[in-house]
């Protein structure tokens, strides 16, 4: 093929060339200005929005748990504590190899598989880059071995924090209660009113008792931590700090030794004892036999620790003081003859003849009273100090249920005292209208003759009886219980008031004088049910003993306690107050099942509880008329 | 009117064969890019000083670069294509035993990419190939351009270099452009990729690839996923407003927040650091640079020098364009470098290079008019 020359005009193709870099220049001009504006869009136009996406990058809030506050008794004992522990924290993002790092954790701490279950399931609702505990309380030896190992193991860390503990353990648990981890019910509860935030730190929430009842004192406000955080989360400095306000310190009324006594008296015994102080309602004991330990719950009790608990035929879970609903028996008769009297259905001088059993006219049946040879004439003192039973049948029959059920509401039975627990009940005052309604059943006169010695569908809880029987010994001040004696606000102590509910005023003061001597003579005279108790006490003192049955009786039955299933003996029963004219104290005995009566068994363990206050508050009083005497 | 010292120093660049014009933003950019390292590495004074290293060797290459007439240049560009080519096809066998993305070649004591060489060897190439006719090109020339272009594309896009394969399709496609690719063809080109979206997106790419590209578009639409990337680089430039952080005070960089702070995505810690200001500083030396080369190319008097000279500018610009567009969200990420101002060492030098044969095209065109 012949060689094509190709004559090149230079300037042709110069001048195509120009033109062309023309193009390109005005393509590159383009795409300058396209990157400029851009820029110009982000970093001018969507600074702010940008800027505050770059801070909610970097900087985190962490809040900062409050330290709750502390319990005391009465003499500043702590009641409930607040003690380091260490708990091995993962942060699984800053981990390469997790399950390898955790099988080589397991066998330098030697921890079992079901804490490595546990993390696994915690892992699924964590946040990113939190900490995931692993080991919830390790032991110094622990601390000691992974301390020397740390730099091995990146991303696992010991954290310190404070955990509540109980030193009086079982003691105190249905007064002090305890807190426990804030489980989902618990943050739905918060988020509806509005706490939600002020837990941001809290691992653990109060979930029974005074923990429960005063959580928004104890609890204190969360505080924040705000650092700089890189890409992995790890914190890189503070910026600031808003320190948290830790919870307020709470005394308690309780007296420790007294407590520690009641639980002592009550032993092995199902039953409650409540001292009250009867000038301010303040409880000085509250004991619930079987008891458990609180300290249980705070560390996350197993399913099976719980089980045994809540299927335990001793129910140790039940607050008997507050929850444990008793046939009151012969506990009221002091505020019935006052219904009497109020009412003109008997005066001081009524006299009626006890065969030792009474007869409804018409009715087939003798109701027995608990002294078979009967007390001979009897009028409302002696019904009282011997607990004549026949004297309360017919003063029942004649009152009638519904004049009995409305006058002893007003001395609070069937409804709450108002305690500062959660964990009350309110028992049942029966009435003709309660019956129809709950069994549509009509009333019948011989459960009138029941209720009229405490028992039939009455029951009452023996907080409910302090609060009567203070009632008495106050003439008529209706005081609430109280567990609480004042609140460490910033520092100064602040004394819990004292609250009262509409008094029960009666038409002649002289009626309390009456069933106060017949409850004075309880104790006091010598044909007094509770006299061998109270003999040679160094204090006056008055009181009312009760024996409650459990299981009724058939018509010619004996009772004997030895012979009986232990479910079906009778409950003994005890209330008082001393001293006898002035009184200061007020004292409810409930012991279940017992081998005894109200007279032999709980009178004697009210005797010991008022030896004790005795001892112990006579002193107190008197230091503190000295120092009242110094001003 | 130019004084006699003045005179005396434009005559000595020039006959070391330097452009000072283009000499002083190249050095200015290169001293930006150690603090901005610094920063970006996290203040490892390490990191800064083996780039100073490069840095050097860069320079000492266009140095010697630019002593190399065009005429050599040319004379030299049909082996070292070729040689490319095999070394391409040699990367691929022996990437094929090794298994995995191979794009180093070792050869006794040291190690070459090919891919870089074809950076180079590709604009030449082309240039080389126009300048045998006169152009306009014929539709048979245009036909053999486009196989020259073509065949090294494919090598490297098999590495698998999507990056590099793209700019290097890139400078030959310039050369083709500017030697008069007729705009008949150009629009046709256009209208055929546009037809061929669709069918593309419907029947040729995987899912997976879908997702990247919806990725893209709205990065938000995974925040912690491939999205992460591009939307804390996007809140690190803007966050930067008009007067930045500071330098060493950004905390997207800083805090480590940002993926590959000081290669890839070093032009976000700097716009975080120094703000609209210093991006618009850097966009003005960029610009000068580019410029600067067009000027280069238009003065200069033979065809292959031309095409060169604006196929090495153009592709500087596509490389400033793409990193830019990629880290601020116009561009789909794609692994390109911020040229002069990103650590790394190979595509620095090869950079250099470039830049040594526009400056060798600058200084030597006069001489070339007296040797004709």
């Amino acid at each position: 093929m012949r060689h094509r020359t190709h004559i090149r005009d230079h300037d042709t193709e110069a001048a195509l060339f120009g033109r062309r870099v023309l193009v390109a220049m005005v393509i590159v001009v383009a795409a300058f200005v396209a990157l400029m504006s851009n820029m110009y869009h982000l970093q001018v136009i969507e600074h702010n929005e940008l800027q505050t996406r770059s801070n909610d990058n970097r900087i985190k809030l962490l809040p900062l748990a409050p330290n709750r506050g502390l319990i005391y008794d009465r003499n500043g004992v702590l009641l409930a504590e607040n003690t380091p522990v260490y708990s091995l924290d993962v942060t699984p993002e800053e981990i390469d190899d997790l399950e390898n790092t955790l099988s080589e954790l397991q066998q330098l701490l030697d921890f079992p598989d079901t804490a490595i279950k546990r993390f696994y399931r915690n892992l699924k609702n964590q946040r990113r880059f939190n900490n995931v505990p692993l080991l919830d309380d390790i032991n110094e030896e622990q601390l000691a071995i992974f301390a020397a190992q740390q730099h091995k193991y990146p991303g696992v860390s010991i954290e310190a924090r404070l955990i509540r503990n109980y030193p009086h353990k079982e003691l105190l648990t249905h007064a002090v209660g305890y807190v426990a981890k804030i489980n989902r019910n618990d943050v739905n509860r918060l988020r509806d009113s509005g706490e939600l935030a002020n837990y941001a730190a809290s691992r653990t929430i109060g979930k029974l008792g005074i923990e429960k009842y005063y959580e928004k004192d104890l609890h204190g406000e969360v505080g924040y931590q705000s650092v700089e955080v890189n890409n992995r989360g790890r914190a890189v400095r503070t910026l600031s700090i808003e320190a948290p306000e830790p919870g307020q310190d709470i005394v308690l009324e309780l007296d420790l030794e007294l407590q520690r006594k009641a639980a002592e008296l009550l032993g092995q015994q199902r039953g409650s004892i409540i001292l009250m102080d009867t000038t301010t309602g303040g409880i000085l004991a509250m004991a619930s036999t079987p008891s458990y330990d609180p300290n249980w719950f705070v560390n996350g009790i197993s399913v099976k620790q719980y089980q045994s608990l809540l299927n335990s035929t001793q129910s140790p879970l039940l607050n008997r003081a507050t929850q444990g609903a008793y046939p009151p028996a012969s506990t009221i008769k002091a505020q019935i003859g006052l219904l009497g009297l109020e009412d003109g259905t008997i005066t001081e001088e009524t006299r009626i003849w006890d065969p030792g059993w009474f007869e409804i006219k018409g009715v087939d049946r003798r109701y027995r009273d608990w002294l078979a040879w009967g007390h001979g004439w009897v009028d409302i003192e002696k019904a009282i100090t011997e607990s004549c039973d026949t004297f309360y049948y017919d003063l029942a029959l004649k009152l009638g249920v519904d004049k009995i059920s409305s006058f002893m509401g007003k001395f609070g039975f069937g409804e709450k005292t108002g305690i500062d627990i959660h964990e009350e009940v309110s028992a049942l005052m029966p009435s003709r209208g309660w019956k129809r309604a709950r069994f549509g059943q009509p009333w019948y006169a011989g459960e009138t003759l029941s209720v009229g010695i405490g028992q039939s569908y009455w029951t009452a809880t023996p907080m409910q009886l302090a609060v009567a029987t203070a009632m008495v010994a106050n003439k008529g001040e209706h005081l609430v219980p109280r567990l609480l004696r004042g609140k460490m606000q910033d520092g100064v102590f602040e004394q819990a008031l004292i609250t009262q509910r509409e008094p029960l005023t009666l038409s002649d003061s002289d009626y309390w004088d009456a069933v106060k001597k017949g409850m004075r003579n309880v104790n006091m005279a010598p044909k007094g049910t509770a006299r061998r108790a109270f003999a040679d006490a160094p204090y006056s003192s008055a009181g009312k003993t009760g024996t409650a049955q459990v299981k009724s009786l058939g018509q010619e039955e004996e009772y004997n306690a030895e012979d009986i299933a232990e479910r079906y003996r009778d409950n003994a029963m005890y209330v008082g107050y001393a001293p006898a004219d002035k009184p200061r104290v007020t004292v409810v005995i409930a012991i279940e099942n017992s081998l005894g009566g109200g007279g032999s068994i709980a009178a004697p363990v009210a005797r010991k509880m008022l030896d004790l206050w005795h001892s112990r508050f006579n002193n107190e009083k008197k230091q503190q008329v000295e120092i009242d005497a110094d001003h | 009117m130019l004084t006699t010292e003045e005179r005396q120093r434009t005559s000595l660049l020039k006959r070391l064969h330097i452009d000072g014009p283009l000499l002083l933003p190249l050095v200015l950019l290169s001293v930006a890019s150690l603090f901005v390292i610094f920063s970006a590495a996290g203040k490892d004074i390490a990191v800064v000083e083996r780039q100073s290293i490069r840095i050097g060797l860069s320079f000492v290459v266009l140095f010697v670069v630019a002593q190399i007439p065009p005429r050599a240049l040319s004379r030299f560009t049909v082996p070292a294509f070729i040689a490319g080519v095999l070394l391409l096809v040699a990367v691929l066998v022996f990437g094929e035993m090794g298994k995995g993305a191979q794009r180093w070649l070792d050869i006794g004591p040291m190690t070459i990419q090919p891919s870089e060489i074809m950076k180079l060897a590709m604009p030449l190439m082309l240039a080389w190939y126009m300048n045998q006719r006169p152009i306009p090109p014929s539709i048979y020339r245009l036909f053999g351009a486009l196989i020259l272009v073509i065949i090294p594309t494919l090598l490297i896009a098999r590495q698998p270099d999507l990056g590099t394969s793209l700019l290097v399709a890139c400078a030959g496609v310039f050369v083709i452009f500017l030697a008069g690719l007729s705009w008949k063809l150009v629009t046709a080109a256009g209208i055929s990729v546009a037809a061929l979206t669709p069918v593309l997106w419907f029947y040729l790419m995987h899912d997976y690839q879908r997702q990247r590209v919806l990725t893209f578009l709205n990065p938000e639409r995974d925040p912690l996923g491939a999205g992460y990337h591009i939307i804390q680089s996007k809140i690190a430039i803007g966050s930067g407003g008009i007067d930045g952080k500071g330098w060493l005070q950004g905390t997207q960089s800083q805090l480590e927040f940002l993926p590959e702070r000081h290669t890839d995505f070093i032009f976000s810690v700097f716009s975080e650091e120094f703000g609209l200001t210093g991006v618009l500083i850097l966009l003005a030396l960029y610009g000068f640079i580019i410029l600067r080369g067009f000027v280069i190319a238009l003065r200069t008097q033979d065809i292959f020098s031309k095409l060169l000279a604006g196929s090495l500018t153009l592709t500087f610009f596509v490389y400033v364009f793409v990193n830019i567009g990629m880290v601020s969200g116009l561009l789909p990420v794609v692994g390109v470098p911020l040229p002069l101002i990103s650590y790394g060492g190979t595509s620095m030098v090869t950079l250099m290079a470039g830049f040594g044969m526009l400056m060798s095209i600058a200084t030597h065109h006069r001489l070339v008019m007296k040797d004709g």
